[in-house]
């Protein structure tokens, strides 16, 4: 009978890591304090006393030199997992991403292979400024060449991080920094999730169902499940049952689930942590209408960080991050019962 | 240490079918392209760069490569492409475009890939770098002795990138040579009013590595130091940088009207061509005879003209072949 235990998002990542660093001696970490300091958010906990120096290996801060690195050894046969610390630094390295990993499959027809797994820490909601708190999802999921994963709950995260590393593409893995369970940062009580002892996948581009319901569908993915979900509790004590998808992938994208359950409900709420214009939730929004017009029977609705960098004051970023009660309102405007 | 004669023909084999490569080709490049220079129109599409005069710094490392050592070139990649072994034809047809091209026709002439041989481009200036430090944490990672080569220009190591990763083969103490050309020109602005240093090579020293000076685009001295260098990186010694004073007989790009050079610079470099100083140095050292190095230069010939008429005769792609190969 294969077990499983409670455990936090970022101890599922590192049991990812470790089990596909046992199977696989290619495949090896590097990032700024993943050894001793096991990441700043956790993400490589008891790798560096497993595994060793030479295949868990900190870096210098030089992300264009490491991230780039990762990259050419990528190519050379080995499966770098590359963690960039927080997401927002990726202004300083991004020629590396967009300009080599992302192309050099395309340039050379498939002849050479880029499997680099950049992981990433995303998002806000605990005061820490606009350089340090952006989700980004769409700046890499805008860019074509790039797998993009951002899972909610534990048991996702060491599925899609198995998939990631296995997958021959370069995969940008964002966790939420809110989501990963550490000691001194809140996490939401649905984060932690029984997770199975054994090694498993999760294939990339099927979305999840986390709770059904025949009036409004609600899009999310990462924090936003969280909030999603919360709003579907106050929204059945209103009459109205909203069914949850968990998107788990950006690139690539599950239309389908979207589709068909809009199909089914008539009302779309897409919930995103990233920035309102340009973004996810404009995505998921056209995706529906450009294929079936005539399923939506109220205006579809957008619930992200409006335009404006992430605030610090915590007035002010509560009432701009999407949560359950923004969502929830939107939901009873769609379905007229605001 | 001086070069077997073996080397000094295939150098000068690689000088000429590179030389001869980039002359066909500024006049390939022409052809759609009169009376009116459209960058888009003609046989040849797009950016230009050719890199005639410079070929002593692919040479003159290339020659102590194996295949399994990996190359990241710049912008201005054909002289290193042939130099390491590149298909020549599967080469030209890429920049020509077609099918048969090493991408399909998906990258044209800065992104040149031949896993065959390990060698990648990237067109960002300084950023083959950095996957030359991974390419040789991956061979040491998995106990193979092949080793990095990142070529770029004197532009580059004014780039951040650059100094990354100098500092990460530095104290990781990789097997890399890292490679400057130095054409003095970062396409209009010469080094002099770019670089706060006249030699890049005293950058060395700050990332613990040793720093060589090539002068005079000399491909015998280079020969010496690469060698030295590449002996060191694949005996676990550790990164060299090499600076090569070299020329760039073209414009930046094909149709750079060359406004910010005097007119005679390179008239004046072409009166001390590498090539040509070679061919006297075999000559006058009794290494050889002008008939053999004529058979080498025909030979050269012969192969280059073939890879021309192989790209013309290779098809264009199918449009809608640009949505293959995004992802494997």
């Amino acid at each position: 009978m294969p077990s499983s235990r409670k455990l936090t998002v970022s101890r599922a990542m590192s049991e990812a890591i470790a089990q596909e660093m046992r199977a696989d001696p290619q495949t090896f970490v590097m990032g700024e304090d993943v050894g001793a300091f096991e990441g700043v958010f956790d993400s490589t906990l008891g790798l560096l006393e497993e595994f060793g120096e030479e295949r868990v290996r900190d870096t210098p801060i030089s992300e264009t030199g490491f991230i780039g690195a990762g990259v050419g050894a990528a190519m050379s046969g080995m499966r770098p997992i590359v963690e960039l610390m927080f997401v927002d630094f990726i202004g300083v390295c991004m020629n590396a991403v967009y300009n080599l990993a992302a192309k050099n499959t395309y340039f050379s027809a498939g002849n050479c292979k880029v499997p680099m797994v950049l992981m990433t820490g995303t998002g806000g909601g605990y005061n820490d400024a606009a350089q340090h708190s952006q989700a980004l999802h769409a700046t890499f999921a805008h860019l074509p060449g790039l797998k993009v994963v951002a899972p909610s709950n534990a048991y996702d995260a060491k599925g899609l991080l198995t998939t990631a590393i296995r997958d021959d593409n370069p995969v940008v893995y964002m966790f939420h920094k809110g989501l990963q369970g550490l000691v001194w940062m809140a996490s939401p009580a649905g984060a932690a999730t029984e997770v199975p002892e054994e090694s498993y996948t999760i294939p990339f581009g099927e979305a999840r169902t986390v709770r059904s319901g025949r009036d409004v569908t609600i899009v999310a993915i990462s924090m936003t499940v969280h909030g999603a979900l919360a709003a579907a509790e106050e929204l059945a004590t209103e009459g109205i049952e909203a069914e949850v998808i968990d998107l788990r992938t950006l690139v690539p994208l599950d239309r389908d689930t979207v589709i068909e359950s809009v199909k089914r409900t008539g009302h779309l709420v897409v919930a995103d942590e990233d920035y309102r214009s340009y973004g996810l939730t404009s995505e998921v929004i056209t995706s529906v209408v450009e294929a079936h017009p005539d399923y939506l029977k109220g205006p579809p609705q957008r619930v992200a960080m409006p335009d404006i960098p992430v605030p610090y004051s915590r007035p002010m970023e509560d009432a701009m991050l999407p949560n359950a009660e923004r969502i929830a309102s939107a939901a009873r405007h769609t379905t007229g019962r605001g | 240490m001086s070069a077997t004669k073996d080397d000094l023909l295939w150098m000068y084999a690689a000088m000429v079918k590179a030389r001869y490569y980039e002359d066909t080709m500024a006049t390939v490049y022409m052809e759609g392209k009169k009376p009116k220079f459209d960058i888009g129109a003609g046989l040849v599409p797009g950016e230009m760069h050719l890199a005639a005069g410079q070929e002593p710094c692919a040479a003159g490392v290339c020659v102590h490569l194996r295949n399994d050592d990996t190359v990241t070139a710049p912008h201005r990649p054909h002289h290193v492409a042939i130099a390491k072994g590149v298909d020549l034809n599967r080469m030209t047809a890429e920049i020509f475009g077609r099918v048969d091209g090493l991408g399909g026709g998906r990258g044209g002439h800065m992104h040149l890939f031949d896993p065959a041989v390990n060698f990648v481009c990237s067109g960002i200036i300084a950023e083959g770098a950095p996957p030359a430090v991974g390419a040789a944490l991956g061979a040491r990672m998995n106990g193979r002795d092949a080793i990095a080569v990142s070529y770029v220009g004197e532009g580059a190591p004014n780039q951040g990138g650059f100094h990354e990763a100098l500092n990460l083969a530095g104290v990781w103490q990789l097997p890399v040579v890292f490679i400057i050309e130095d054409n003095s020109w970062g396409i209009s602005v010469p080094k002099s009013k770019s670089t706060a240093v006249a030699d890049n090579a005293i950058r060395a020293p700050g990332y613990a590595m040793p720093g060589v000076r090539i002068e005079n685009n000399d491909v015998l001295t280079l020969y010496d130091a690469a060698a030295d260098a590449v002996a060191r990186a694949r005996a676990g010694q550790g990164p060299t940088l090499i600076e090569v004073e070299t020329y760039r007989y073209y414009g930046h790009f094909q149709g750079d009207p060359e406004i910010y050079r005097p007119k005679d610079e390179v008239k004046g470099l072409k009166a001390k061509d590498p090539i040509d100083r070679l061919y006297h140095y075999l000559m006058d050292n009794q290494i050889t005879d002008s008939s053999d190095l004529e058979a080498i230069a025909q030979r050269c010939r012969e192969e280059v003209d073939a890879a021309y008429a192989f790209a013309r005769k290779s098809p264009e792609p199918a449009p809608e072949a640009a949505l293959e190969h995004v992802f494997v």
